[in-house]
């Protein structure tokens, strides 16, 4: 029979193995989804793994989506590395959407082009704010930060609808809820001509290095780690758990804060209803498959803009419902999680066992 | 026979845990079971209580070949056992603890009065209501030695029982369980200290490296005779010479502390003085507010008055424990995995939980300086392991602890403190580290040693204090001290006069 036997140590190959091996099972239990569904299976996998990657035109697409989840998810990866469970990235995601789209509605007509810098500086610091919230009253009265940060998502998703159903909505607008089309300076400049990729993927590639050189090459970055793996250790090396939790929050809600000002300011141009996509909470799928290490992070954002872009191709080319992105995110994370069970245990066919003799 | 063991094995993944061990225990017998840690006698006993399977050989109680399939069945043969390593759950309080493992036939409350009972029979001191997260090493020890006294065993194991009692409490345990013998039960008592095999048991079965090595009747041997059984050799024997005390360089003064924790100890105007090139040593029972103290020495806990703790005549009471270590103290906390080192990191990165010399300007850390220091460290004080990238728990007790020790003598400290240096530490890694304090000392570092194993305060240690509900006892100079006085002191009977003096 089959038996899970403990390895002496954790394997590191399987450590790097586990998500590779989680998405071939995804890939093997989407391909039975086709089928049970009557599509050709070969036509719905070609539709969420080469579409997305087959042209030019199609990769910078790619990049465009990978680019706020590569951002939240550095964010997110270090603050469960410190043990702080910040699920609402997606309301610090909408808040610094609001904030960075107050500022782009400033903007006049001779405004510089250099005016989407302090739009996304706004988008960073309305991210901070609102995960500063969740730090002061974890801080203050020790509020369980997994609860406040999911509920802050819905005031922000409120406060967004308020703002574009109300005092921001664009008067020429035929009262539809929305703000009206920023002015070309706020745009974040695009990187080539005729593709929407803008420069929040160089943004996005650069925090990659820098979160590396934090979290692996910093001693700040040293003691967030150790809080999350060990708080006794780090009370005793002297390590506040304080500094830790306001560092984990303000840092992931900066990141996912500039994810938000980099929508508005770049594919959006406007405020709207829509804005929230899930990327906040996508981002928590993308940071674990990663492994929470910022090059991990790259590939996973990669492979779970696929399963959108794929998803929104599933239902013009195959009319499948969109639903089925998130499907194989679920799947993902699920399989992903099994499979880590394999970086601690083996699996190991053992004959009857002989026994201790009856 | 009431136990037979025939050619038991088991394989762990990395190591051979049993090799072929047999053994045999008669009804009514104290018999010892003698080794060093990882000679295997937790592994055998766990598979006499069913916790673990063996690979190959046979287990006969009372002649009748069995198969343990889990402590439950272990139970209801009538084997208890009260492992080394607790198996309480720290949300429950200890008697819901124990009620967990009896069958459901008696109430909680019913259960408690019982724990009352047994615990007021065999002099353990517990209280059943207090939640398990709250509770001392010792505490919980005591918690499990009720708890496998419950059910009337026909067998109890006892691993390394002896370690968190007074001398006087393990005397009044060995004529607890002298009597349990006399009623019939069986002991199986597992220890590494070869005096009190000598004075209790019937009979001995030594291990070392897995295999039997022996079998001796301990009351015709020698302490030096099991030694060699035990480890192959007998144990080094310390260097000690005279200490020359210098200036004074820990002041603690009138320090009061309310407990932090509702089950905690408060510490009660502790007063007493570590001078530079001496060993002072805090004995005492643990739970009588060792932790507490040691918290608010290390900087762990900064609620300590204003003055109360001075290093070198510098306040340092509200002190974070970073600036005590700048000015030269160190600490070696008793937990090794999750507060001296964090268990799934590095050795190198290990270092630098208390090491900064591998930080530099703006928090950018050398990774070359810090794994050069873990390499130092494992060559200077023979920690053995893999190197510097292992992780820290792939060691064993007695090495990481090497490498902690190690970690902090080698910051040159004025004053190093350690709590429990040699708790769990097999005998050759235990001599070596107070071979390294003693050494210390005689560079004219002060050290505060705190330990339950009165035989270690009395082999390193220049003066002695006792510690007892939160209040110390006057010093005295370990040459003068009986292990009777500090036995009767550690359960806080010593003159009250005297107490008010400065240690």
């Amino acid at each position: 029979m089959l038996r899970l036997e403990q390895r002496p140590e954790p394997s590191k190959a399987m450590s790097i193995a586990s998500p590779l091996l989680a998405l071939a099972i995804t890939v093997v239990i989407g391909t039975i989804l086709f089928v049970l569904l009557g599509k050709d299976p070969l036509r719905g996998l070609a539709v969420f793994f080469v579409e997305p990657v087959r042209s030019v035109y199609a990769l910078t697409e790619l990049a465009m989506k990978a680019t706020p989840l590569l951002l939240i998810a550095l964010g997110l990866a270090v603050c469960f590395r410190s043990n702080v469970w910040n699920i609402g990235a997606e309301g610090q995601f909408i808040v610094g959407a609001i904030v960075a789209s107050g500022i782009a509605m400033l903007a006049a007509k001779d405004t510089g082009g250099w005016f989407w810098v302090p739009v996304l500086l706004g988008g960073v610091l309305g991210g901070m704010a609102w995960a500063a919230i969740v730090a002061l009253l974890r801080d203050r009265f020790n509020a369980n930060e997994i609860l406040v940060s999911l509920m802050l998502v819905y005031v922000a998703e409120q406060l967004l609808n308020y703002l574009v159903y109300g005092p921001w909505k664009d008067p020429q607008g035929y009262n539809f809820p929305q703000t009206i089309t920023f002015l070309k300076s706020t745009q974040v400049p695009r990187l080539f001509p005729g593709f929407r990729v803008n420069v929040g993927v160089i943004i996005a590639l650069l925090s990659v290095g820098v979160f590396w050189i934090l979290l692996f090459r910093t001693y700040a970055g040293f003691q967030l780690q150790v809080g999350g793996l060990a708080p006794a250790a780090a009370r005793y090396a002297g390590f506040s758990s304080r500094k830790a939790l306001w560092t984990a929050l303000l840092l992931s809600g900066g990141m996912a804060g500039l994810a938000g000002g980099l929508e508005v300011a770049g594919p959006l141009g406007q405020l709207t209803p829509h804005v929230p996509a899930g990327y906040g909470f996508a981002a928590i799928i993308v940071a674990f498959v990663g492994r929470l290490h910022p090059v991990g992070i790259v590939f996973s954002a990669i492979l779970m803009s696929m399963f959108y872009i794929g998803g929104e191709l599933a239902q013009s080319r195959l009319g499948l419902p969109k639903s089925l992105t998130g499907v194989f995110q679920g799947l993902l994370l699920f399989t992903l999680l099994a499979c880590d069970t394999l970086i601690a245990y083996r699996v190991r066919w053992k004959p009857a066992r002989r026994g201790v003799a009856a | 026979m009431r136990l037979e063991l025939v050619d038991i094995s088991k394989q762990y993944p990395a190591v051979k845990a049993n090799d072929r061990v047999s053994l045999k225990v008669a009804p009514g017998q104290i018999h010892a079971v003698l080794g060093e840690n990882g000679a295997g006698k937790s592994t055998l006993m766990k598979i006499i209580y069913g916790a673990v399977r063996p690979d190959e050989g046979e287990i006969r109680w009372n002649g009748q070949p069995v198969q343990i399939a889990s402590p439950a069945a272990a139970r209801a043969l009538g084997i208890s056992m009260v492992y080394q390593h607790f198996s309480l759950f720290d949300t429950l309080t200890a008697a819901e603890n124990v009620w967990l493992g009896l069958d459901k036939a008696l109430s909680l409350a019913q259960v408690t009065k019982r724990i009352r009972e047994v615990a007021g029979t065999y002099g353990l001191e517990v209280d059943p209501l207090r939640p398990v997260h709250t509770l001392s090493v010792g505490e919980k020890q005591r918690i499990e030695i009720v708890r496998a006294l419950m059910t009337n065993p026909k067998l109890l194991i006892l691993d390394e029982p002896t370690s968190v009692l007074t001398p006087q409490a393990v005397q009044t345990l060995f004529v607890t369980l002298r009597k349990l013998a006399s009623e019939g039960c069986s002991i199986l008592y597992i220890s590494h200290k070869l005096d009190e095999i000598r004075a209790l048991c019937h009979h001995c079965t030594v291990l070392r490296g897995g295999k039997v090595t022996g079998e001796v009747d301990p009351t015709k041997e020698t302490n030096a005779s099991l030694s060699r059984l035990m480890i192959g050799a007998e144990p080094p024997q310390l260097q000690h010479r005279e200490a020359r005390a210098g200036a004074v360089v820990l002041e603690v003064r009138s320090l009061s502390l309310e407990k932090e924790d509702p089950f905690g100890t408060t510490l009660d105007a502790i007063s007493f003085d570590v001078r530079a090139g001496e060993v002072l040593g805090i004995a005492g029972v643990s739970g009588n507010g060792q932790q507490e103290l040691m918290r608010a020495l290390s900087g762990e806990d900064v609620r300590a008055p204003r003055g109360s703790i001075r290093l070198f005549e510098r306040d340092i009471a509200r002190d974070m424990p970073r600036r005590r270590r700048r000015d030269g103290l160190h600490f070696v906390p008793e937990e090794r995995l999750g507060r001296g080192a964090v268990p799934t990191l590095s050795l190198a990165q290990n270092t630098l939980l208390t090491r900064t010399r591998a930080v530099g300007r703006g928090g950018w850390l050398r990774i070359g300086d810090v794994a050069a220091l873990a390499e130092a460290l494992i060559r200077r004080f023979f920690v053995r392991a893999g190197g510097p990238g292992s992780a820290a728990k792939s060691l064993s007790g007695g090495n990481l602890q090497k490498f902690i020790v190690g970690r902090e003598i080698d910051a040159d400290p004025k004053l190093l403190i350690v709590s429990q240096p040699t708790w769990g530490v097999d005998v050759g890694a235990a001599a070596q580290i107070r071979g390294e304090l003693l050494a210390l000392r005689d560079n004219g570092c002060a050290v505060l040693v705190v330990s339950e194993e009165l035989d270690e305060l009395f082999e390193i240690c220049d003066r002695l204090i006792v510690i007892a509900q939160g209040r110390v006892s006057p010093s005295v100079r370990t040459a003068e001290a009986s292990i009777e006085r500090i036995g009767e002191w550690m359960s806080g009977l010593w003159q009250k006069g005297k107490a008010d003096a400065p240690a």
